[in-house]
C-alpha cells in the first residue's frame, strides 16, 4: 500500500468525515458506510477529491463499495487506476 | 382498516409472493406475516399492552418492517426513530413518548443505552444484527421470536387507536410527536395507491429512510397492494443501487431532489437504465425544473409525479403527470378523498395568484401532537364551514386559474436539507452547548445537490476555539444533515430592535461565505 496515497486518503477521511478527530478509531479495512463515517453526500465529496487530487476520471461503475467503502479499498483503487496500462 | 390488516390480507391472498428484498434477503408475505406474529407475541410476553409505545430504531433493513407490523399486531403504537439521531436526540423521544421497548440494531445499542440513562423505567432493548454477544439485559430479536407462542394473539384494538407517533422537527427547536390513527394511515395509503395506480405487479425501490413518512409509506403502500419493496440502505453508491433496481425489475422509484441530483450527475447512464420503470415520484422539497427535464430524458417511458406532503398528514397534493408540461413547478391538487386549499389570513379561500397558507382537510390528518396541546391547537383548527379540524401547514402556496397548487415558501424559518426538515434553532441550541460559545446563528444557503447548505456563525469567548472543534461538537450530538457546512466566528451577531438575532439579515448580507469549508467542497451540481 502506497504510504503517500494512504496518508492522503486517511487525512481526507478524518478531516472531512470525522472533523479532524484523529482519536476516533478508524481501521483501514473498516466499512465507512456501515459505520456511519461517510454518507451519500460524503461519497460525492470523496469522488471529487480523488478526481482532483489524483487526476483520475471516475466512471459511474467505479463508484461502488468495492472501490470506495474503506480506506484500504480506496487506496488500492487509486493504485490500480494509476498503474500504466500495458 | 387497521394497518396490520394490510399485511394479513396480502399474506392471505398470496403467501409466497415476495414482500421485501434487501441485499441477499428475500421475505415473502407469508414469512413477513408469521415473523411479525411471533415478534408481536414476544412483545406481549414481555409486557407490551394496547396503547404502549414501542420505538423502532433501525436502518432500512427487513427487520424494520417485521418490527412495525409486530408492534401493531400487539396493539401497541410504533414510534419510528431516525437512526441518524445521536444519543441526545434519542433521549428526547424516550422522555417524551416513554416507549416500553426499543427494537433496534446492535450497532445502535450504545446510543440507546446512553439515551436511556437516568430514566426511572428504561425501555426493554431488543436488538438484531449482532456481530458479538449482546450486553446483559438486551434481548436478541431472533431469540424473542423463536421463544414466543403466537397462536393466541389478542384482539389488537380498533381503527381509532393510535398506530404511530412519529417525531418531526418543530420551528421552536423541540421535536413534536405526530399522532396517527390506524384510520388516518389507512385513508392516506389508500389514496396514494389509487393515484399512483399501484398493484401487486409493482416493484418499488426505497432508498429513503423508513423512519420518515415518505419512506415509511413506500412500505405501507407496497404491503397494502401486495407489491414488492426493494429496500436499500441509502443512495451512496448510485450505480450499485441502479444495478439492483434493474435486476429486480423496479417499476416505481421514489426520489427526493438530492437523489435526483445524484442520478443526473451520473455520467454513463443511458435512457434504458431501468426498462421496467413505470413511475418516479418526488417529494420532501421541490425539484428544480432542469431536474424535471433531466429525469424525463433519462426515463422517457416513466411518469413523473411531483408531490407535496408533510408528516402531519403524510401526503397532501400531487400533480398528474399529464399536467407536468403545462404546470411547471406545481404540486397539483389534493390527493383523492381530501382537500387542500390556500387561505388568506382571515381563513377565506385565496383568489388565484394570491399567496396564502395551505390548509389540508380530510380523513388523513394527524390526531395532534403527542402530549402537546398548544402545538396541536396552533396547527389543527376548526374549518369555519364544517367545524371539522383542518391542518394549517405553515407552507405558503398560490394557485393558478385552474386551482393547481404552487409552493412559495415557509411561514417560519424551517429549512429542508437533503429533503429532511431542519430547525435552525435546534442547531443553534446544539452550538450553544459547546463550551466557549456565547451565541450562535444558523441559516440556509441554496445548493444544487443538498437543497440547502447550512451555514453558522458564533460569538465565542474562548479564543482557542476553532471551527473544527465546533463541527466535531455538532457531529457528536446532531444527525449528519444537521451539522453546518461551515461555522464562522463573529465579534457580534446582527440583532433586531427587540434584541433577537436577525437570521434574515445574515442571509441577505452574507453573500461571501464566512470561511472556506474544510477540504475541497463537493461541486457535483455544476
Amino acid at each position: 500500500m502506497s504510504e503517500t496515497i494512504h496518508s492522503q486518503i486517511r487525512t481526507f477521511v478524518v478531516d472531512n468525515f470525522l472533523f479532524g478527530d484523529h482519536s476516533a478509531p478508524l481501521a483501514d479495512d473498516q466499512s465507512l458506510i456501515e459505520n456511519d463515517v461517510m454518507d451519500s453526500t460524503g461519497v460525492l465529496e470523496l469522488v471529487s477529491f480523488i478526481e482532483e487530487r489524483f487526476g483520475i476520471a471516475m466512471a459511474d461503475a467505479d463508484i461502488v463499495p468495492a472501490n470506495l467503502d474503506s480506506v484500504a479499498r480506496i487506496v488500492s483503487f487509486i493504485e490500480r487506476k494509476r498503474e500504466p496500462v500495458n | 382498516m387497521r394497518v396490520e390488516t394490510f399485511l394479513r390480507q396480502s399474506a392471505a391472498a398470496d403467501p409466497d409472493r415476495i414482500a421485501i428484498t434487501a441485499g441477499d434477503t428475500c421475505l415473502s408475505y407469508g414469512a413477513l406475516d408469521s415473523a411479525s406474529d411471533r415478534l408481536a407475541a414476544a412483545l406481549i410476553a414481555h409486557g407490551a399492552k394496547r396503547g404502549d409505545r414501542i420505538a423502532v430504531l433501525m436502518e432500512n433493513v427487513p427487520e424494520a418492517a417485521v418490527s412495525i407490523f409486530a408492534v401493531l399486531k400487539a396493539g401497541a403504537i410504533f414510534c419510528p426513530v431516525n437512526p441518524q439521531l445521536r444519543a441526545d436526540g434519542i433521549a428526547f423521544i424516550l422522555r417524551d413518548a416513554r416507549p416500553v421497548a426499543i427494537l433496534t440494531q446492535a450497532k445502535f445499542l450504545r446510543a440507546c443505552e446512553e439515551a436511556a440513562a437516568g430514566l426511572d423505567t428504561p425501555p426493554l432493548l431488543i436488538a438484531t444484527r449482532a456481530l458479538a454477544a449482546l450486553p446483559q439485559g438486551v434481548l436478541a430479536f431472533d431469540t424473542a421470536m423463536s421463544e414466543a407462542e403466537h397462536k393466541l394473539l389478542p384482539d389488537p384494538g380498533d381503527d381509532e387507536d393510535l398506530a404511530m407517533v412519529l417525531y418531526t422537527s418543530g420551528s421552536t427547536g423541540r421535536p413534536k410527536g405526530v399522532m396517527m390513527t390506524h384510520r388516518a394511515m389507512d385513508a392516506v395509503s389508500a389514496s396514494i395507491a389509487l393515484y399512483l395506480r399501484n398493484s401487486a405487479d409493482d416493484v418499488v425501490l426505497c432508498a429513503l429512510p423508513l423512519a420518515f413518512t415518505y419512506g415509511l409509506y413506500q412500505l405501507l403502500v407496497c404491503v397494502r397492494t401486495g407489491a414488492r419493496l426493494v429496500l436499500e440502505r441509502n443512495f451512496a453508491f448510485p450505480q450499485a443501487v441502479l444495478d439492483k433496481a434493474r435486476a429486480e425489475g423496479v417499476t416505481g422509484l421514489p426520489l427526493v431532489p438530492t437523489i435526483a441530483a445524484m442520478l443526473l450527475s451520473m455520467k454513463d447512464l443511458g435512457p434504458q437504465a431501468l426498462p421496467a420503470l413505470r413511475y418516479l415520484t418526488n417529494a420532501a422539497a421541490p425539484l428544480p425544473p432542469a431536474h424535471v427535464d433531466g429525469l424525463q430524458n433519462l426515463f422517457p417511458q416513466a411518469q413523473l409525479y411531483c408531490m407535496y406532503g408533510l408528516t402531519e398528514c403524510a401526503r397532501a397534493a400531487y400533480l398528474e403527470p399529464e399536467e407536468l408540461e403545462r404546470r411547471q413547478g406545481s404540486v397539483g391538487k389534493a390527493i383523492p378523498g381530501t382537500e387542500a386549499v390556500v387561505v388568506d389570513p382571515q381563513g377565506r379561500e385565496a383568489a388565484p395568484g394570491i399567496v396564502g397558507e395551505l390548509v389540508v382537510r380530510g380523513p388523513h390528518l394527524m390526531l395532534g401532537y403527542w402530549e402537546n396541546p398548544e402545538a396541536t391547537e396552533a396547527v389543527l383548527r376548526p374549518d369555519p364551514q364544517t367545524g371539522l379540524p383542518q391542518l394549517h401547514t405553515g407552507d405558503l402556496f398560490r394557485t393558478d386559474a385552474d386551482g393547481f397548487l404552487y409552493f412559495v415558501g415557509r411561514k417560519d424559518d424551517m429549512l429542508k436539507v437533503r429533503g429532511e426538515k431542519v430547525a435552525p434553532r435546534e442547531v443553534e441550541a446544539a452550538l450553544c452547548t459547546c463550551p466557549g460559545v456565547v451565541e450562535a446563528v444558523v441559516w440556509g444557503e441554496p445548493d444544487p445537490v443538498q437543497g440547502t447548505l447550512l451555514r453558522a456563525a458564533v460569538v465565542a469567548c474562548d479564543p482557542a476555539l476553532a471551527e473544527r472543534d465546533l463541527l466535531r461538537h455538532c457531529a457528536r450530538i446532531l444527525p449528519d444533515y444537521m451539522v453546518p457546512r461551515t461555522i464562522g466566528f463573529r465579534e457580534e451577531l446582527p440583532k433586531t430592535a427587540s434584541g433577537k438575532i436577525a437570521r434574515r439579515l445574515l442571509v441577505e448580507t452574507d453573500a461571501p461565505p464566512l470561511a472556506p469549508a474544510i477540504g475541497p467542497a463537493a461541486k457535483t451540481g455544476d
